[in-house]
């Protein structure tokens, strides 16, 4: 294994943002890993949201994901780290288009840490598994010295289940394919920085944070017919980083009309403030959807008819041609290239 | 949320109004006759323009240039040696705004300096490095002061103000005007027109412009930052080349006044004065930079202590960003671009700052569009 000399040799902090950094991170610790799946099913080396266990006398097979749950502030507009800990990971269960059955939670605590403070966060756990109707049945607590950690980490793995035949992969998105967005970009990781400290700027937008599992339900059909190619809510690095994550495993071109797009105005201008691009900001409470194109339509009405996905959208198309690339046709009718975002998106200068 | 609804906003941005401006372009182009070279000086003009997509809605007889519009990019390699001379201090914080800790001096960057234990924050204004130095008396607290007219009077208002003695300022200030004069010199660059910078323009006002429409016979357009601002400023420009009227306009008029705003240059006027100054990659510029006069030379870090740093090297070898930075070659043209050169390991300043020529083109231009 080859390791960096210099300053070079260090992890940065753009290495967990979600873009080409993180994979290069990803890439380091994964490779050597001796088995990286189970039966044949999808498993470390696909990078999904999850992998599966297919169970040989059954029809139906066991998917497994695992999320570490860190934020800053751990209160935040519209949630807290708590309500992130269960969306985040049922979420990604149900981008592999399963059931979500149980959790696991680990919380790692930092000596000092206030009672009242874990309690609203445990509180907030546990009315969403209420919510969304799953059992949080195994963990572990540990606490560590003051200094080695920052406040709380709370990890929580996801087990779900779906038919061995349902294929919603980042690898499965398909020329023709129309491209659904289920809401607005960027609230959530515009609202957590314009809540910092510093920058002062006082706004009413929250974070999207929500269950997706309003939007599962409604298409529940649809993903058991395998009309749905490729599922995948657009976290760290935004919707640049998922699209261009599909465009990539899937070997196509994906083509976003800019238009299209719903973005909130409070978004737009803290993003143009502060020289950041709303394409690379998180959601926690979106997804994409790649659709078999007769059926796109269909699929967009029941999740339009959801409370989280008024305003879903199609937002483009995938085509065969110049695979491997996103390209955007801009709001005044230029075209241009939508990159994988890099690192931790900072704001700039002047 | 306080959100300003800026009149005509939505008009910048409607593409019923850019297929009509472009329609124009089109047909003023075609009166013409022959290929126009426009230059911008501003990494925000270049941003818009690639963001949306801009350079694909012209005619291919118009050449947008990206000239040294990026305040990080143009800093010389000596004033960051310097600013690493001083953070490697114990007694020292060194503030600056964001890019400037990545870009690479001589031998090292200040993030280099940081991961090794000096101590460098990152700040959005003067205001906040001059709270750092009331918060560590013990320290000295040092802002090394970087960008063109837009930045200028934010750090000599503080420095008029009496920062805490522990404070001083490098100042690597540069000034717009004077660098595209050094350009319209360059006779092989043979610029058409120049697209000006709203934001500097703000606190200048367009007298300044003014060599350029009179003396050079050059137009000249200050434009905005919205996509139609753009192309409309080109077309403001098409005008005057098709009808030989040269003269400095002003497309951003819902912001920049005429004479700029005076408070703002009196205050540049009372802290700094003009001095011969070197640009990164462009080279020693006749009034191009500022530095603090006298009477308040008891915050300039460069009075304040004495700095000893070795010969500087603003272009590392193979790098092309002295010819990028005032348009004499596209980014894609450089052989380290998109190689060895990446924003993630940037060998050029122009790949270290989201502003830099090279930085927007690797995140917007793909080997197809490009």
């Amino acid at each position: 294994m080859s390791v960096k000399k210099g300053s070079l040799n260090i992890i940065r902090l753009a290495h967990g943002a979600g873009g080409s950094l993180q994979e290069e991170l990803i890439n380091f610790i994964t490779k050597n890993i001796p088995f990286k799946n189970v039966n044949n099913g999808v498993g470390v080396e696909e990078l999904d949201d999850g992998a599966t266990i297919p169970l040989k006398d059954y029809e139906k097979e066991i998917v497994v994901t695992a999320d570490g749950h860190t934020i800053y502030p751990l209160f935040f507009p519209g949630g807290d780290l708590g309500i992130l800990s269960i969306c985040g990971t049922v979420n990604d269960l149900i981008m592999m288009g399963a059931e979500p059955l149980a959790l696991t939670s680990i919380i790692i605590i930092e000596e000092g840490f206030k009672f009242d403070k874990l309690y609203k966060l445990i509180n907030s756990m546990n009315l969403m598994s209420e919510k969304a109707n799953i059992a949080i049945i195994a963990g572990d607590t540990k606490v560590m010295p003051r200094g080695s950690l920052n406040e709380i980490i709370i990890t929580t793995t996801g087990i779900g289940i779906k038919d061995k035949n349902i294929k919603v992969l980042d690898s499965n998105v398909k020329a023709g394919d129309h491209i659904i967005l289920t809401g607005s970009i960027g609230d959530h990781g515009t609202a957590l920085m314009a809540s910092r400290e510093g920058l002062n700027i006082s706004t009413d937008l929250k974070s999207d944070i929500s269950l997706l599992l309003e939007i599962y339900k409604a298409i529940k059909s649809e993903i058991k017919n395998n009309y749905i190619h490729a599922m995948k809510d657009p976290t760290r690095g935004g919707i640049a980083a998922a699209l261009n994550n599909w465009a990539y495993k899937s070997n196509v071109s994906l083509w976003i009309e800019e238009e299209k797009v719903p973005i909130k105005k409070q978004v737009i201008a803290i993003c143009d403030m502060l020289g950041l691009d709303p394409y690379n900001i998180a959601s926690e409470g979106r997804a994409l959807l790649s659709v078999s194109p007769i059926h796109s339509e269909i699929v967009l009405e029941k999740i339009k008819s959801t409370t989280i996905g008024k305003e879903a959208k199609i937002i483009g198309e995938v085509r065969a041609e110049n695979p491997k690339r996103v390209f955007l046709k801009t709001i005044v009718g230029g075209t241009r290239f939508v990159d994988m975002p890099l690192g931790e998106p900072i704001p700039r200068i002047c | 949320m306080i959100y300003i609804d800026i009149p005509g906003l939505n008009v910048l941005k409607s593409k019923e109004f850019t297929n009509k401006i472009v329609k124009k372009i089109n047909q003023i182009i075609k009166e013409i006759g022959k290929p126009l070279k426009f230059m911008h000086v501003c990494g925000t003009h270049e941003h818009t323009i690639s963001k949306y997509g801009l350079r694909t809605l012209l005619p291919k007889e118009i050449e947008i240039l990206s000239g040294p519009g990026c305040p990080v990019c143009i800093c010389p390699a000596a004033d960051i040696d310097r600013a690493v001379e001083l953070g490697k201090r114990d007694d020292t914080i060194i503030t600056t705004f964001g890019d400037m800790v990545r870009v690479p001096a001589t031998n090292i960057s200040l993030a280099e300096i940081k991961a090794k234990g000096a101590d460098i924050r990152i700040v959005y204004g003067p205001n906040d490095a001059i709270k750092i130095a009331r918060e560590n008396p013990n320290k000295e607290v040092i802002f090394f002061a970087i960008g063109f007219e837009t930045t200028v009077p934010l750090i000599g208002y503080e420095i008029k103000l009496g920062p805490p003695s522990n404070f001083s300022v490098i100042c690597a200030h540069k000034l717009i005007p004077a660098a595209l004069e050094l350009l319209m010199s360059q006779s092989q660059l043979k610029i058409d027109g120049f697209i000006s910078p709203g934001h500097v323009s703000t606190i200048i006002g367009l007298k300044p412009y003014e060599i350029f429409s009179q003396g050079y016979r050059i137009p000249n357009v200050v434009s905005g930052f919205e996509p139609n601002d753009v192309l409309l400023s080109i077309l403001m420009l098409l005008r005057q080349v098709r009808d030989k009227k040269y003269d400095t306009l002003n497309e951003y008029s819902r912001v920049v006044k005429p004479e700029g705003n005076i408070r703002a240059q009196k205050i540049i006027e009372e802290v700094f004065k003009p001095v011969s100054s070197p640009w990164r990659g462009i080279g020693r510029v006749f009034d191009g930079g500022l530095v603090i006069r006298e009477d308040y030379q008891a915050f300039d870090a460069d009075k304040k202590y004495d700095i000893k740093i070795g010969k500087s090297q603003d272009i590392p070898p193979g790098c092309s960003c002295h010819l990028i930075m005032v348009g004499k070659l596209y980014p894609y043209e450089c052989k380290l671009f998109r190689n060895q050169c990446t924003p993630i390991n940037p060998i050029g300043p122009c790949m270290v700052s989201m502003e830099g020529t090279c930085s927007i083109y690797y995140k917007y231009y793909s080997e197809e569009n490009s």
